[in-house]
């Protein structure tokens, strides 16, 4: 069975993007577009793994792993932050709200699964 | 479709949005109504366009909108006031990004002059405040905890061998890297990809049982690697742990050592070590998973204050599907068939008698009732709100505000009113027109409004409304007005009045209308094109629509618009006048009378009255108006229907009989054909053919004995 | 004035003639979208004698010109014998009422000729050019031309 992938993105077309990165390398997508909508749809569908944006509206990215992490289960998710690349800042508060890991913005659709192999099983 | 073409037109469809958002927000910012979620929601706009631009390899729009993002972040952050200037530099970077962005989607030429000259506006605010330079994307400085990165070692060459360098590798996780979804396997396995490895456990540090803290972290890992890989690659493995371990590579200089090794280990091996490391320290891992699992059981569930937390955050998320607009088109001229359709069968029926029959004549209602129903909601799906088109105007302001140095503040009201989107659409370059006029003539310069005892800024108010089944736009001025002397002598001018008539203040404000009028003495360049209103009027006429203006001299002027909801459909009254099937919009029709002997008068020698409960109300001939009797009827051998149009004015109109009132699908006569005086669009009836249907307020005003401008072309 | 535009090559076309009282005309087949019977119009009011009205095709709004009229000729008298062609300029579509439509040619360019310097006004303006066929003269119409002008523009 492949292995379940949930996108966090208010962006249709970052959306669109990883899905058709993902999809295409063989893993099964699904989507959200907020954090709020994000933390619905973790609990509903338990992925394998997550990547969330950062600006988002509603709960942004850091809110939502925040929120994941503290949720039994996907304590130990993998989740990985999509950040653009002068932002060493953000990454800093995305690990320590607990991010697994991070694809720059805009990304290479090998290197995306290059970093989903490295973190998850 | 190609899969990127296609998320490359949605990308550009999001940019429109997103512009939209940016245009609101940024407006709200600027007189004070916003907040810190619209801040918020300007500079994800921004970013989003930003990153979507990244993707696609957009470079030109991806530099300004890195420029006008970073300094939205610093209004954001707080590091930048939204000042009056700034806020000018950012409505102007809107615009700019939105020509960008256009010329990303379409080609052409963009201005690099104005982007840059708006990017150096944006570092002078940032600077200002902060005293950083905000330049081009700076190269990324990574926080590097890696004490080799400052040596700038380099791999020593060897002879006859590839690269082959051994890394010695500590590696001790902090429970952080747990928490994070991090796993050492994973790290190993990582490793294991760059060369031979072999690792050792270190399990001394685990303590006893009860001194166990199951969160804690106890393991330890020696690692041991020989890979072609540079050190680089190398630390890169533990790039997401870092911070969150004890990690230490030491590099062996393998050219010291006695000769090289014999070929490397096989791949399989390494993993094989790793496995039996971490089986060795199976006992101790289990012991750890059962004293956690232990952990579990008593550990408050946090799981519910997170999910209280999501549901008290806002969740009116709307229920809204995207839908390819040929589909809907094509859905909604179906639609149309199938009203004629089922009219056309509806008028079979009668001729065959069938009616007689109950359960068919119920039949055929419940159809006529069930295919009412789908058309309205289908013609429900193409309303939309005028807000976007009043955006877009927004801007045109601004723009035309600067070219000519008037001050002007653009209102709008009723931005939520919906109409039909292909009469958006064709509504777009009308009021684009009427804003220019507006700004361009209405409006005086700041000076002479202060002269004048007006405010320095003017005002443009744009508004919309549903008025009896159709959408009134007005676009007013509180300008200068019109200036009724001078276009009166303009017209007598151009020959399009005679020197001696006699107008009504109403007709010299219409006579703007006709064609070959222009009051540009002085060529701007904004509307020395010679588009004049009467292009206007037409595209306004075209969409079944009217358009008529009223000034006040000194006080401004006010452009009306009246169109129908729709493009599709409309209620009439089925007539006959002349051997002719006529429809006349229901939503005109007061009453129908037939009249009596004694009730109607004669008014001069061309005109009649009728009267009615002891007023008296111009009566019209429409088989003589439209020509096609070139006798008067005889008003009491027909029907007279009394109607109300535009500005409330009351006429009665002479037709021969009325056959029956029903739902009509609208067609267009302008498509193939043109504009007829008289008439405002076609439809198909029952029985195939078409009819026509009548303009009542043309009607009215071609027969009143004052006569439209159109008709004073006087020869000679 | 219509002109014939001088072709490089002799590239043929193909031409679809129709009748017009006791003379042959043509016009290029690449303009014509079908052929109909000839249907009841509804009148257009002030419209110029030549536009017969308005018919229903198939939902849209066809306007009927009668080829006769706008040549100079009398006015047709259509019967459910004649025949109406749709044709299409650039985006406007109208139905010419002709007699009857007889066949399909094909005409390489150089065998069309110049019209003849003839009095008639409607020659020189609607005729791009003739054609000789067995023993038959063809003229081929200038559809633009012929075409009412969108009404709406300034007088």
């Amino acid at each position: 069975m492949s292995m379940k992938i949930l996108t966090v993105d208010d962006s249709r077309t970052m959306r669109d993007m990883l899905r058709l990165a993902l999809s295409g390398a063989g893993f099964n997508v699904v989507q959200a577009v907020d954090g709020v909508d994000g933390l619905d749809v973790l609990e509903r569908e338990t992925p394998d793994l997550v990547i969330t944006d950062i600006n988002m509206p509603k709960m942004d990215g850091f809110g939502f792993i925040e929120g994941a992490r503290r949720i039994d289960r996907f304590r130990v998710v993998p989740i990985l932050v999509l950040t653009t690349e002068s932002d060493p800042d953000k990454k800093m508060r995305a690990k320590n709200a607990g991010a697994t890991g991070w694809i720059v913005k805009p990304f290479d659709p090998v290197k995306l699964v290059d970093v989903i192999r490295r973190v998850a099983a | 479709m190609d899969p990127m073409q296609a998320i490359k037109d949605t990308f550009f469809q999001e940019c429109e949005e997103q512009l939209g958002e940016l245009e609101t927000g940024l407006l709200a910012m600027e007189n004070g109504s916003g907040d810190e979620e619209t801040v918020n929601a300007v500079f994800r706009a921004v970013h989003s366009i930003k990153g979507g631009a990244g993707a696609f390899k957009l470079d030109k729009l991806v530099k300004f909108a890195h420029v006008f993002e970073t300094t939205l972040d610093k209004i954001r952050t707080g590091q930048l006031a939204p000042a009056t200037p700034v806020m000018k530099s950012m409505l102007r970077a809107a615009d700019v990004l939105a020509d960008l962005v256009t010329f990303s989607r379409e080609g052409g030429t963009f201005d690099d002059a104005r982007s840059n000259e708006l990017i150096v506006e944006l570092n002078a605010h940032c600077e200002q405040k902060t005293g950083e330079a905000n330049a081009e994307e700076a190269p990324a400085e990574e926080a590097d905890n890696n004490p080799f990165a400052a040596l700038g070692w380099e791999p020593v060459a060897l002879a006859l061998e590839p690269d082959v360098n051994e890394y010695v590798i500590i590696f001790k996780p902090k429970p952080e890297l747990y928490a994070k979804g991090n796993e050492t396997t994973r790290l190993m396995r990582e490793l294991s990809r760059l060369g031979a490895l072999t690792v050792h456990c270190e399990t001394a540090d685990i303590p006893l049982l009860a001194d166990l803290e199951p969160e804690q972290s106890y393991l330890s890992w020696r690692a041991t690697l020989r890979s072609d890989q540079d050190l680089a690659t190398v630390q890169s493995v533990f790039e997401f742990v870092d911070g969150d371990c004890h990690l230490d590579i030491e590099v062996i200089d393998f050219t010291r050592e006695t000769p090289p090794e014999p070929e490397p280990e096989p791949a399989a091996a390494p993993v094989v070590e790793v496995v039996a490391v971490v089986e060795e320290a199976k006992p101790a891992l289990e012991e750890v998973t059962a004293a956690l699992e232990a952990v579990k059981a008593t550990a408050p569930p946090p799981r519910e204050a997170a999910k209280a937390d999501a549901n008290g955050a806002n969740n009116a998320t709307q229920n809204t599907i995207r839908v390819d607009l040929d589909r809907v088109d094509r859905l909604i001229n179906l639609v149309g068939e199938l009203v004629i359709n089922q009219a056309m069968l509806t008028q079979r029926v009668l001729e065959a008698g069938a009616v007689k029959n109950a359960s068919i004549a119920t039949g055929l209602d419940d159809l006529e009732h069930l295919t009412r129903e789908i058309q309205e909601s289908v013609m429900a799906i193409r309303a939309q709100p005028v807000r976007p088109l009043f955006q877009r105007m927004s801007r045109i302001v601004r723009e035309i505000a600067d070219a000519t140095g008037k001050n002007v503040r653009l209102k709008t009201e009723g931005e939520g009113a919906e109409v039909d989107r292909t009469v958006i659409e064709r509504l777009a370059d009308p009021l684009t027109h009427m804003i220019r006029n507006a700004v361009d003539h209405g409006l005086e310069r700041p000076d002479q409004r202060i002269a004048a005892g007006k405010a320095a800024q003017g005002e443009v108010r744009l508004s919309a409304a549903h008025k009896s089944g159709r959408v009134v736009i007005e676009v007013a001025d509180d300008g200068r007005g019109i200036d009724r002397q001078k276009v009166k002598a303009i017209a007598i001018k151009k020959g399009l009045i005679a020197a001696d008539a006699l107008l009504t203040d109403a007709e010299i404000d219409n006579l703007l209308f006709m064609p070959g009028f222009s009051t540009a003495e002085t060529v701007s360049n904004i509307s020395g094109r010679g588009v004049g209103m009467d292009v206007v009027k037409r595209s306004i006429q075209a969409l079944g629509g009217r358009i008529s203006i009223t000034t006040k001299p000194g006080h401004g002027s006010t452009f009306s618009l009246s169109l129908p909801l729709t493009l599709a459909v409309l209620d009439g009254m089925v007539v006959k006048v002349a051997d002719q099937t006529l429809v006349v919009p229901l939503n005109s029709i007061l009453e129908t009378m037939k009249p009596k002997g004694g009730e109607v008068y004669g008014l001069g020698p061309d005109s009649q009255v009728i009267g009615i409960r002891g007023g008296f109300t111009p009566l019209i001939d429409v088989g003589y108006a439209l020509g096609f009797r070139s006798e008067r009827a005889d008003p009491m051998a027909g029907v007279t229907l009394l109607i109300e149009t535009e500005g409330g004015v009351r006429s009665a109109l002479m037709v021969d009989a009325i056959q029956d009132q029903r739902q009509v699908v609208i067609k267009s006569l302008e498509a193939n054909y043109g504009h007829v005086e008289g008439i405002a669009a076609a439809t198909i009836l029952g029985d195939g053919r078409i009819a026509l249907i009548l303009d009542a307020d043309a009607i009215v005003n071609a027969s009143t004995g004052r006569n439209t401008p159109s008709e004073m072309l006087l020869a000679g | 004035m219509a002109e014939i535009e001088t072709k490089a090559n002799t590239g043929a076309r193909e031409y679809i003639t129709f009748r017009i009282g006791s003379q042959f005309y043509c016009v290029d087949i690449m303009s014509v979208r079908e052929i109909r019977g000839w249907t009841p119009a509804t009148q257009l009011p002030r419209a110029p004698g030549f536009v017969r009205g308005v018919i229903n095709l198939r939902g849209v709004v066809l306007p009927i010109i009668d080829l006769a009229d706008r040549l100079g000729f009398a006015p047709t008298e259509p019967t459910a014998r004649h025949v109406i062609i749709v044709a299409q300029t650039g985006r406007q579509v109208v139905g010419l009422l002709v007699d009857a439509v007889s066949d399909i040619i094909n005409m390489p360019a150089d065998k069309v000729q110049p019209t003849p310097d003839v009095g008639s006004e409607a020659a020189r303006a609607f005729v791009l050019g003739v054609m000789a066929i067995d023993d038959r003269m063809i003229s081929l119409i200038a559809l633009e031309s012929v075409m009412p002008a969108m009404v709406g523009e300034a007088a």
